[in-house]
């Protein structure tokens, strides 16, 4: 009975979901670095052998990903109910994009034709969005049905599969020409610019007080890992620094490693839901009507509830 | 067209938790899981203090966000307004319990009883393997207002075919019927009352209406 209390009482404010787990945020990390890297596969112009590389991780990401949350969902064997019931959620986008993009990419590892690079890259840009999608159609969970969260999640997502595209040209000791790297630098100040709006305007909209927490508790780690070191370790390979390719490397991986984290922490640990909200108390007795509550929230001017 | 929905009058409800305890009974809920919840919110500070209780529930919501995001079509609006889940096709991803701004909606990966691995006789009648590992949530009792289309009778009238919650509220707090009617009980409710919707800013045009003053 104790129990049972609590968990009634733990639905007045707004409570960290609990639906999924690590499985399925590695779908949203990993597939929107996979997706990401195999874009920028197709506009890189690389040499075969690279681009196959290239392909093989951004086709092994998105892969894991989905085998993560298949392994998630409740009804497992009932999975291709998503092709055999056909919805226009977006969901059914991603695995309508995930089901041609492995035909493409098969495809595009196999005879590396411009052709079939360029159309792998484009599903998995199709693929990235229609994830970031997933989760802003989610309104339970404030943070992430904010408008500004679809920007953020195509960013970081581009802005990683950069980032490995980086390290898969610094291990095959290929040349990241100026451009590759003057665009990963460029990819990253959009992510951080994105990143900041996102914030910002969560913060202006209003979010679960926890929410807010989470996020502004990595906000410094996120620009200063995942954003200002990378780009200082760039711009010493661009002045000539020597250990060019472990530079370039790194930078890949730091830009990873902080997109991968801020995806962790918004779909695991910002998650919070709406909680209730209550516009007006009742009047009971001959006392008159309270004032609008709204449990775990902070007040917002002029509305009253808080 | 029909519209089903309900009315909570928040000045009547006494926390009773009656409906809790009635919707269990008529589903057959697993422990743990409440299609009906009723929360116990204090506000205020010392001395001017509130106590308010809020039963809960699936909105029904006329704009179900639920549905939006269903990849297989397993939830649906129907077309008397109740919002319903098709457990065969459910594969139990959960989008739909993250897309629930209400909470309403629970997934539960095993069977469990209130007294271990076997179920008691209340609970073995109404125990529906098709529920286990997929989503669920209040259904405002669809079996019984499917059974109000064949013999003519009228929810939130007739007791038969009115959800078990409402038969059961001892203040009368909870009322059920077709919105549309401008004679329901629903409709000349509402008209003679304030009240909201829970979360209307987030467009989804819920069911049920929280009356909280006269006007």
């Amino acid at each position: 009975m104790k129990n049972q209390a609590k968990r009634i009482s733990d639905l007045l404010s707004p409570r960290q979901q609990r639906n999924w787990d690590w499985r399925a945020a590695t779908n949203f990390i990993a597939g929107g670095a996979g997706g990401g890297l195999l874009l920028f596969v197709s506009i890189a112009g690389l040499e075969p052998d690279v681009a196959r590389a290239a392909i093989l991780l951004g086709l092994g990401l998105i892969a894991a990903g989905l085998t993560c949350v298949w392994f998630e969902i409740g009804r497992p064997w009932r999975a291709l109910n998503v092709y055999r019931h056909f919805a226009t959620s977006w969901m059914t986008r991603e695995a309508v994009a995930a089901l041609v993009l492995f035909a493409a990419g098969g495809m595009a590892l196999l005879t590396v034709q411009p052709l079939f690079v360029v159309l792998t890259g484009i599903l998995g840009l199709a693929f990235l969005y229609s994830q970031a999608r997933i989760l802003a159609a989610n309104k339970g969970i404030p943070a992430w049905r904010h408008p500004r969260s679809v920007s953020l999640m195509v960013a970081t997502g581009l802005t990683e599969g950069g980032g490995f595209l980086a390290c898969v040209l610094a291990m095959a000791s290929s040349t990241a020409d100026v451009r590759l790297l003057a665009g990963l630098i460029a990819l990253i100040v959009i992510r951080a610019f994105f990143w900041k709006m996102y914030l910002g305007g969560l913060i202006a909209d209003g979010a679960p007080d926890g929410a807010l927490k989470v996020l502004r508790d990595i906000d410094s780690k996120f620009v200063l890992f995942g954003h200002i070191l990378p780009v200082l370790a760039i711009v010493a390979v661009l002045a000539g620094m020597p250990g060019r390719a472990g530079l370039v490397f790194v930078a890949g991986i730091l830009v990873v490693a902080g997109g991968w984290s801020v995806k962790y922490a918004l779909v695991r640990r910002a998650a919070f839901t709406q909680g209730l909200a209550l516009l007006h108390l009742p009047a009971r007795g001959r006392g008159p009507a309270g004032p609008a509550a709204k449990p775990g929230w902070k007040p917002i001017s002029g509305t009253g509830v808080g | 067209m029909t519209r089903y929905v309900m009315t909570i009058d928040l000045r009547r409800c006494v926390g009773c938790q009656t409906c809790i305890a009635a919707c269990k009974g008529a589903n057959a809920t697993p422990p743990g899981v409440q299609w009906r919840r009723v929360l116990d919110l204090e506000t205020g500070e010392f001395p001017d203090v509130r106590r308010t209780f809020l039963p809960m529930a699936c909105m029904h919501c006329a704009n179900p966000p639920c549905e939006e995001v269903c990849p297989t079509k397993a939830t649906t609006r129907r077309a008397d307004g109740l919002v319903a889940i098709d457990y065969d096709l459910c594969i139990g991803c959960a989008n739909c319990v993250m897309a629930c701004p209400f909470d309403a909606r629970s997934i539960v990966h095993e069977a469990h009883f209130s007294y271990g691995d076997q179920p008691m006789p209340s609970e073995a009648t109404g125990f529906d393997p098709a529920r286990i590992a997929v989503s669920m949530k209040c259904t405002f009792c669809k079996d019984r207002i499917d059974e109000a289309a064949v013999t003519g009778r009228m929810p939130g009238v007739h007791p038969e075919v009115t959800p078990a919650c409402v038969n059961s509220c001892i203040s009368g707090a909870m009322e059920f019927g077709d919105i549309e009617d401008p004679r329901s009980n629903v409709s000349r409710l509402l008209g003679e009352t304030r009240h909201f919707r829970m979360h209307e800013e987030l467009g989804t045009e819920p069911g049920v209406y929280y009356i909280w003053d006269q006007p």
